[in-house]
């Protein structure tokens, strides 16, 4: 098979916990590897995607996603023998009432198994594929992003995560990129699970309190199960110096690296009011300066540690 | 009175939910039964607030298919109606994924040789506990590598206290199906958001969940001062009428990050969360007449 002599390098964003600054940290993070390597840039919180918003980004290409199926009914083959009603585990079928003489499915409950389906005595209820999202590419003086909008109330099963990696990873492939930059979601379920598939490093960003301390636990192990090499920043890191000695023994323990401690800066909100990376709002503030540090680490582990931590 | 379910979401993680859902609780429990089901179960935080004793603990499963190798005639019925891509057939052999199954069952059930018997799958675990100031305490924790968080949130659901005056629901962030699984029973939902771009972009998605699920709420804006009146702009023009404000306060982000409770750390914002229920009361008793 032939082989890239430089196989593209994936770095995943990730947090436990919500608002820790993934998004304005990957945001300095391009804006400062965009100088030294040809990057695609990939937001895979598509539940809350913000990335697009500080990058300047210019959509180029629209495209409809369809994720999961859903079961319907037809009334006029209905004969309200209630299978559907019985079968069902998620209590996605309503039963009839004065205005709707037949069984109905319930959308927001439905979870698409089809078990109602298939014994359906008169086969009255089919699936259909629902179109539940929609993802991006876009360009940005930074470079190209991939991104996308999970329509409100839809499945995140990771799909369409999985869906704008591939397309962003095929783009790098194609134009001879050498990094992707993955802004990932909160959490550490299916989304956080596709967001980090295939990445050879991670960045968690914590903050310094019971809560991110808490969370950071629980991706590191996540991180640690999937055994993609890690390291720690610690953002807002002046706000609770108890947390952040927290913050560095657990790190300690794990034999994880801190690249990073980034102070409490009231113009990352106004940078991103600004519709900027902090790194170009203020590019010599103390935040500015540390993610440089953060990058000239990830630049290490990715390029000439081959992902070893 | 009636019991209220009340939902804190927010589309953006880090606006400070678990922060009024456990202030609202401590404040309203001198005088109601409260209930607080911790649905974040990715990044469940409430308990390191609220401090309660867990005196029940019990594992949250989900069935997931046995195949019974002397029954099986690989036929691959089975196979043809997982629409989960859970089950898989090599040669004469079923194989079950339990990471990609949803426990709907619909393998069991149409398997025509009955050849497939479901057994529990542990994908998380469920605590109830009280707080000292009297809070029913519930939350769910999603087990580390296992993906879906939703039969774990269906199943807290199983535990409201009808009975209770009161239930708050602590979302997770985002604006899918967790999310959806949290606010679709609930009377009122909590926004709480915070004035800045991303804050307004993932209210906006959060807005969509409700409009999807039918259910009135409110705003709360947390850090106020930090942003622009973009946020406030926006909400002029919407249904969900702006509740409370809490300013941006070192104070406050320093007792919350050594895990305290709002009201327990600054009690002048006791009678500002019992204003927040009155305000809470008054908006839902306008939508619903």
């Amino acid at each position: 098979m032939l082989k890239r002599a430089n196989p593209i390098k994936q770095c995943v964003i990730l947090s436990g916990k919500g608002g820790t600054g993934k998004t304005s940290i990957c945001a300095g993070l391009i804006d400062i590897s965009s100088k030294h390597v040809e990057g695609v840039y990939v937001d895979a919180d598509v539940d809350a995607a913000n990335l697009a918003l500080v990058m300047d980004a210019v959509q180029q290409e629209i495209h409809r996603f369809t994720g999961s199926k859903l079961a319907f009914i037809e009334p006029e083959k209905c004969i309200n023998c209630g299978f559907c009603y019985d079968v069902c585990r998620y209590h996605a079928i309503k039963e009839p009432t004065d205005d709707q003489p037949t069984h109905q499915v319930i959308d927001l409950l439905c979870d698409g198994c089809g078990a109602c389906v298939y014994g359906c005595p008169t086969t009255a209820i089919h699936m259909e594929a629902q179109e539940e999202g929609e993802w991006y590419y876009s360009t940005s003086s930074f470079g190209d992003l991939f991104h996308a909008e999970l329509f409100p109330a839809a499945e995140n099963t990771g799909k369409l995560v999985t869906m704008v990696k591939q397309n962003a990873k095929l783009f790098a492939e194609e134009h001879q990129k050498s990094l992707m930059l993955v802004d990932g979601p909160p959490g550490i379920g299916c989304p956080v699970i596709s967001a980090s598939a295939g990445a050879n490093l991670a960045l968690v960003v914590t903050e310094p309190s019971v809560a991110g301390i808490h969370d950071l636990n629980r991706i590191l192990q996540t991180l640690k199960h999937f055994d993609i090499p890690t390291l720690i920043c610690i953002n807002k890191s002046d706000l609770y110096p108890e947390g952040t000695a927290q913050i560095k023994a657990l790190a300690q323990s794990e034999n994880l690296e801190v690249c990073g401690e980034i102070p409490f800066d009231d113009d990352i909100p106004k940078a991103m009011i600004a519709a900027q990376p902090i790194t170009q709002y203020s590019p010599n503030s103390a935040s500015s300066r540390t993610i440089e540090q953060i990058w000239n680490v990830i630049y290490e582990k990715l390029f000439h540690q081959d992902g070893k931590v | 009175m009636t019991p209220i379910k009340i939902a804190v979401a927010s589309g953006k993680g880090g606006t400070g939910k678990t922060m009024v859902a456990t202030s609202l609780a401590s404040v309203l429990v001198s005088e109601h039964r409260v209930q607080l089901i911790d649905c974040d179960v990715e990044a469940p935080n409430a308990h390191l607030f609220l401090k309660p004793s867990i005196n029940w603990s019990s594992p949250a499963v989900i069935m997931i298919p046995e195949i019974n190798e002397e029954r099986c005639t690989a036929c691959g019925k089975c196979v043809e109606v997982c629409e989960f891509h859970a089950l898989a057939q090599i040669g004469t052999r079923i194989l079950v994924f339990p990471q990609l199954c949803h426990g709907c069952g619909t393998c069991s059930l149409y398997c025509p040789e009955d050849a497939i018997s479901e057994i529990p799958h542990q994908i998380g675990e469920m605590s109830r506990g009280l707080t000292t100031n009297g809070v029913d305490f519930l939350m769910g924790e999603l087990t580390i590598s296992e993906p879906m968080a939703t039969p774990i949130i269906r199943q807290l659901k199983g535990l409201v206290n009808e009975k209770g005056e009161i239930i708050i629901f602590d979302s997770p962030p985002g604006a899918s199906c967790a999310v959806v699984a949290t606010v679709h029973d609930a009377d009122y939902v909590l926004l709480v958001t915070e004035p800045t771009p991303f804050g307004l972009h993932d209210l906006k998605q959060m807005i969509g969940v409700l409009k999807a699920t039918g259910t009135p709420g409110g705003v709360i804006i947390n850090r106020d001062g930090i942003g622009n009146q973009q946020l406030e702009s926006f909400l002029e023009g919407t249904p969900y009428p702006i509740l409370m404000k809490i300013p941006y306060d070192s104070e406050i982000a320093l007792g919350l990050a050594s895990g305290n409770v709002l009201t327990d750390f600054i009690p002048q914002y006791q009678s500002e969360f019992q204003s927040l229920h009155r305000r809470i009361l008054e908006h839902y008793a306008k939508v619903s007449a």
